[in-house]
């Protein structure tokens, strides 16, 4: 899927976390599009990710790259 | 089957706990202190003649004829408005009242018509069944005198005479059969709320009058239909009784439109509805209705509506008439086909909120079990699905707190972004009853709505500028840390403290208060500090709220804002308090419970959970897969990209309800097979290449669950028109698809229900049958439902609160586009029209109008009944100007019940941060004045036109 919405989408949730501060803003990133995106949605911005990760908030960032490692390689 | 009749206790019920007995008849009874006589007697078997009263109103002590003896008492005292006393000796029935009951009633017939065999009313009319009563023989005053009765009296005109008013589409008012009881103007005070009628004049002047002496339809009535329930005689009469007669039976039934879940009667001749009456045992409305579950059904015989299936390989081509065998191995073949060549997640479906649970539980059953994917979303998305986010992290259950009965006990009521009167018309009238008995109200929406300029109800108003919900809730979150106004008992034994100290700190940030936040909001910060005080000390304190909190970019967060408020203040866990989801359709808590979010099974528990799985994988008999699938939103995006290619929608216009129209179409026209399961072809089947035709809710059994989780019966009062109820239809198509489902009747898709959900462990049919209805949850804790949730403590455990920063929307206004758009509903009109454009409702609400200050109008040279063009970043359309200060000056705003303004094709893509609910409510906009429609409605409906051809019938061999 278009990686610039699944940005817009992922910065929106942290967005939110933010003012939780770090340390409960990564977590919870990471808790929020694991049980709420479709693996076609992950797979596509963690290819993202990969290439660099343009436009993503830290947090973000963080946080998607420890729910990648998280999950088991995609089939 | 008969038709069920309810007792008319004659007044209304008394709430004292205090008992008292007398003696009626000879008869030892004992009733609440409070109780008139008239419905001790009839509490005792014994009726006393009357007229005036009847128990949806107070007494009135008018007509004369419900007269008693008491022992030790002087003269004959109106039974319906004497009250019991302990030790009362009362007769009914003496030769002195039988007298004195005659000589009233051959008063009123010497001026009443005398048609009754070719009346109305025959046979259901109260003042024939009291002179029957009393014994009356004869009439010795004749008729000829001064009357109200005759156009003509000696070949002159008669002055007191007015002839039938048939403005309103749905009743009549003939003023010639009116006793002036006032049961009418009781009912529109005291039961609606709207106080459209009066009666003018004096003595034998006195009339009934819709406002000042206007039609029914010029006056302010709403048409709610609670006067016609009243009226005793053929004065107020549904024309449908009228056209067709008296009905011989009846079944209790729940309505379909919105999320009230009002019940009522369908009163039946054999298989044709004769009328629909609210039932006085329905919990949720409790005798009441509003225009459109009392009159607006017709849509379900209107002739647009499809019975027949239909097919076509193309959308350009006509659609041909099949068999369901056809239609349902065209579209397995076809979503097969996708899955074999896109793979297995490319195709998904969309249950209706429309449809009973039983019906949304197949559709997703389908999809998990039988599509072996997860890509199941529903029409909650764009409306709910904040507030089952934000509820469930702060309280640990997807669903509103209390039930309708509780705003009896409600002593300030906040509403923010809901129009009750509108969209939620039963509840709004209960609620004003409440605040006419002196609860106070707060209102916070842009627009000044019916509910702040409700007749008798004073309301604080904060118009905030539409996208700033989460600033003022937290601005009123400020005022009650920083002020002292915490309940801090309940916070400590309820929720987490130190979670509570993190977020009672955030909102006591100066940057966060009323006075800094205004320049944001709009809302005078005096005002907003009223509110929060009123709100957090004025006694019981209930939130409800409605789309215009959830349908932003910020919905979750506000939802989440609201739910810190009511903890805070200990507005939580009793009668009287709570936070009030008002839910849009009739089966959207429903259509949450029963799984249909992407991400959760039955219950709303989380697809990966493997002891869940476990559980629906043995009862299903398949694999199911453990990740999250699209949500709406996302399945277009995924169609436009070529993953998402085969779709089944049930019950849902995503076309004209979703946002971006022209996303909309460009997704549906990249799919190779949508299924459209509808009354109607909708917009959506435009772009359909297999249309299943539903059946309405009065042709099939199931249920609905409303929005305070109660879950009623939906009873079939005739054969599906289209020939299988919609539940058979989902079966028909999973066959075809090779996978099987059994089951002969919708009691036993509940059955499975209750074996794979917790909370609905105790629904049974036979359940509510016996207790009428119940909310969940129903189980082995709380076999007879739970009407007021987390009294001992919150479902999650301890209350949670959590920050709620505010955040801009993205969707800003600038030089291009000044103006920010929000959207509505109007009380005659539902949703995207589907049902009552095809009904008279029609006649109060023909189009969609712009709301429009009249400053901003100035500026653009725009006068009322305009043409002008409303142009978005989206989208552009063109509809008619009506200039008003219900709007602020910068705020315009329409409804969207009409398929050809297209409102849709103006909002955004932007969405909830948390569930991609849609943000309709705030669209920069501009307005310019114009002569007509646009190309892209021109366009559309030339497509609309074109797509909607089906092809004749060949001839039979």
């Amino acid at each position: 899927m278009s990686p610039d919405r699944l940005i817009y989408m992922a910065n929106q949730i942290g967005t939110f976390f933010r003012s939780q501060g770090h340390d409960k803003a990564v977590p919870g990133i990471t808790e929020h599009i694991k049980k709420f995106w479709d693996p076609r949605m992950k797979r596509a911005i963690f290819a993202h990710l990969d290439a660099g990760g343009a436009g993503l908030e830290p947090n973000v960032r963080e946080a998607l790259t420890s729910l990648k490692q998280s999950l088991p390689a995609t089939p | 089957m008969s038709l069920i009749e309810e007792i008319d206790f004659g007044t209304p019920r008394s709430k004292s706990a205090t008992m008292v007995t007398l003696t009626i008849d000879g008869k030892e009874v004992t009733v609440p202190e409070g109780t008139s006589i008239m419905r001790a007697a009839m509490d005792a078997g014994h009726q006393i003649p009357k007229l005036c009263a009847t128990d949806m109103v107070d007494a009135f002590g008018s007509c004369r004829l419900c007269l008693v003896e008491i022992e030790g008492r002087a003269g004959t005292p109106a039974s319906c408005t004497t009250p019991v006393m302990s030790g009362l000796v009362v007769h009914t029935q003496t030769e002195r009242l039988k007298t004195l009951r005659k000589g009233v009633m051959e008063l009123y017939i010497s001026d009443h018509p005398l048609d009754c065999l070719t009346c109305g009313a025959n046979g259901d009319c109260e003042l024939q069944d009291m002179a029957g009563a009393v014994g009356l023989r004869d009439v010795r005053y004749g008729y000829e005198g001064e009357n109200h009765v005759f156009a003509k009296s000696n070949g002159e005109a008669n002055d007191a005479w007015m002839p039938k008013d048939e403005s309103n589409p749905y009743f009549t008012y003939d003023p010639s059969k009116c006793i002036v009881c006032s049961r009418c103007v009781r009912a529109c005070e005291e039961v609606q709320g709207t106080f459209a009628l009066t009666i003018s004049g004096r003595g034998f002047d006195s009339r009934v009058s819709p406002g000042m002496s206007e039609s029914f339809l010029g006056s302010e009535c709403v048409s709610c239909g609670a006067c016609v329930q009243a009226c005793p005689t053929a004065t107020l009469t549904e024309k449908s009784v009228i056209e067709i007669g008296q009905p011989e039976h009846s079944v209790v039934t729940t309505c379909a439109y919105c999320g009230v879940g009002c019940a009522f009667k369908a009163e039946m001749r054999g298989e044709e509805v004769v009328r629909m009456v609210p039932y006085k045992d329905g919990k949720a409305n409790r005798g009441h209705s509003c225009v459109k579950g009392r009159f607006a059904w017709g849509y379900t015989n209107h002739k647009e509506r499809i019975l027949r299936p239909m097919i076509r390989e193309r959308i350009e081509d006509p659609w041909r008439e099949v068999s369901w065998d056809e239609a349902f191995s065209f579209a397995a073949t076809k979503m097969r086909g996708i899955q074999k060549k896109y793979g297995r997640d490319a195709i998904g479906g969309i249950t209706s909120s429309r449809c009973t649970n039983e019906e949304t539980y197949l559709v997703q059953k389908l999809i998990r079990a039988g599509f072996g994917n997860n890509n199941v979303d529903t029409c909650a998305r764009v409306c709910h699905s904040p507030t089952g986010y934000g509820l469930s992290q702060t309280f640990g259950t997807s669903a509103g707190t209390q039930d309708f009965d509780s705003v009896e006990n409600t002593d300030v009521a906040m509403i923010i972004g809901a129009n009750p009167a509108s969209a939620h018309p039963v509840f709004a009238s209960r609620l004003k009853k409440r605040l006419r008995q002196g609860a106070k109200l707060i209102v916070i929406d842009p627009r000044r709505t019916e509910m702040v300029e409700s007749p008798h109800v004073k309301a604080l108003h904060l118009p905030l500028m539409p996208g700033t919900n989460v600033a003022v809730v937290t601005a009123l979150a400020h005022v009650i840390v920083t002020e002292g106004l915490v309940n801090e008992a309940f916070v400590r034994e309820r929720c987490d403290w130190s979670e509570f100290e993190e977020w009672a700190a955030f909102v006591a940030q100066p940057r966060n208060s009323p006075e800094a936040t205004a320049i944001l909001t709009g809302v005078d910060p005096k005002d907003l500090r009223e509110a929060a005080r009123i709100y957090a000390t004025g006694g019981n304190g209930a939130i409800y709220y409605g789309l215009g909190v959830t349908e932003h970019s910020q919905g979750s967060t506000t939802v989440i804002a609201i739910a810190n408020l009511a903890m805070a203040t200990g507005n939580i866990g009793r009668p009287g308090v709570g936070v009030n989801p008002l839910r849009g359709q009739n089966n959207v808590q429903g259509s949450c419970d029963m799984g249909s979010f992407p991400h959760e099974l039955p219950g709303y528990r989380h697809i990966s959970g493997d002891a869940v799985r476990d559980q629906f994988e043995a009862l299903w008999n398949v694999k199911l897969n453990p990740e999250p699938g699209l949500r709406i939103p996302n399945m277009f995006d995924a169609a436009i990209e070529g993953t998402f290619m085969g779709i089944y929608v049930q019950g849902e216009d995503i076309l004209q309800s979703d946002p971006n129209t022209k996303h909309v179409v460009a997704a549906l026209s990249a799919m190779e097979c949508v299924i459209v399961h509808d009354l109607f072809l909708n917009e959506t089947a435009n772009y359909a290449h297999v249309f299943l035709p539903g059946s309405s809710f009065l042709e099939k059994d199931g249920t609905f669950t409303n929005a305070e989780r109660r879950i009623q019966r939906v009873r079939k009062v005739m054969t599906p028109k289209n020939g299988l109820a919609d539940w058979e239809v989902t079966i028909g198509l999973a066959k075809a698809m090779g996978f099987d489902m059994h089951y002969s009747h919708p009691s036993e898709i509940m059955d499975e229900i209750a074996a794979l959900t917790p909370t609905f462990a105790g629904v049974s049919y036979a359940r509510l049958d016996e207790l009428g209805s119940v909310q969940w949850p129903c189980n082995e804790k709380a076999p007879e439902g739970t009407p007021v949730m987390h009294i001992d403590g919150f479902v999650r455990g301890k209350g949670k609160f959590v920050v709620t920063e505010y955040v801009a929307t993205d969707e800003r206004t600038g030089p291009r586009f000044p103006l920010l758009l929000t959207t509505g509903r109007i009380l005659s009109q539902y949703n995207v029209g589907a049902q009552t454009r095809r009904t008279e409702n029609v006649v109060w609400h023909a189009e969609d109008r712009l709301e429009i200050h009249p400053h901003d109008a100035e500026q653009r040279g725009v006068r009322d009944g305009d043409w002008v063009r409303l142009q978005s970043r989206a989208g552009e359309t063109t509809l008619r100007a009506e200039i008003t200060d219900r709007v602020a000056p910068g705020v315009v705003y329409t409804t969207f019940h009409h398929p050809d303004t297209q409102a849709n094709v103006i909002t955004t893509d932007f969405s909830d941060w948390a569930t991609n609910c849609p943000e309709y409510k705030v669209t920069a906009v501009q307005i310019s004045p114009s002569n007509g429609p646009s190309d892209w409605q021109k366009s559309y409906d030339a497509q609309a036109r074109h797509s909607r051809r089906i092809a004749p019938a060949e001839a039979a061999e």
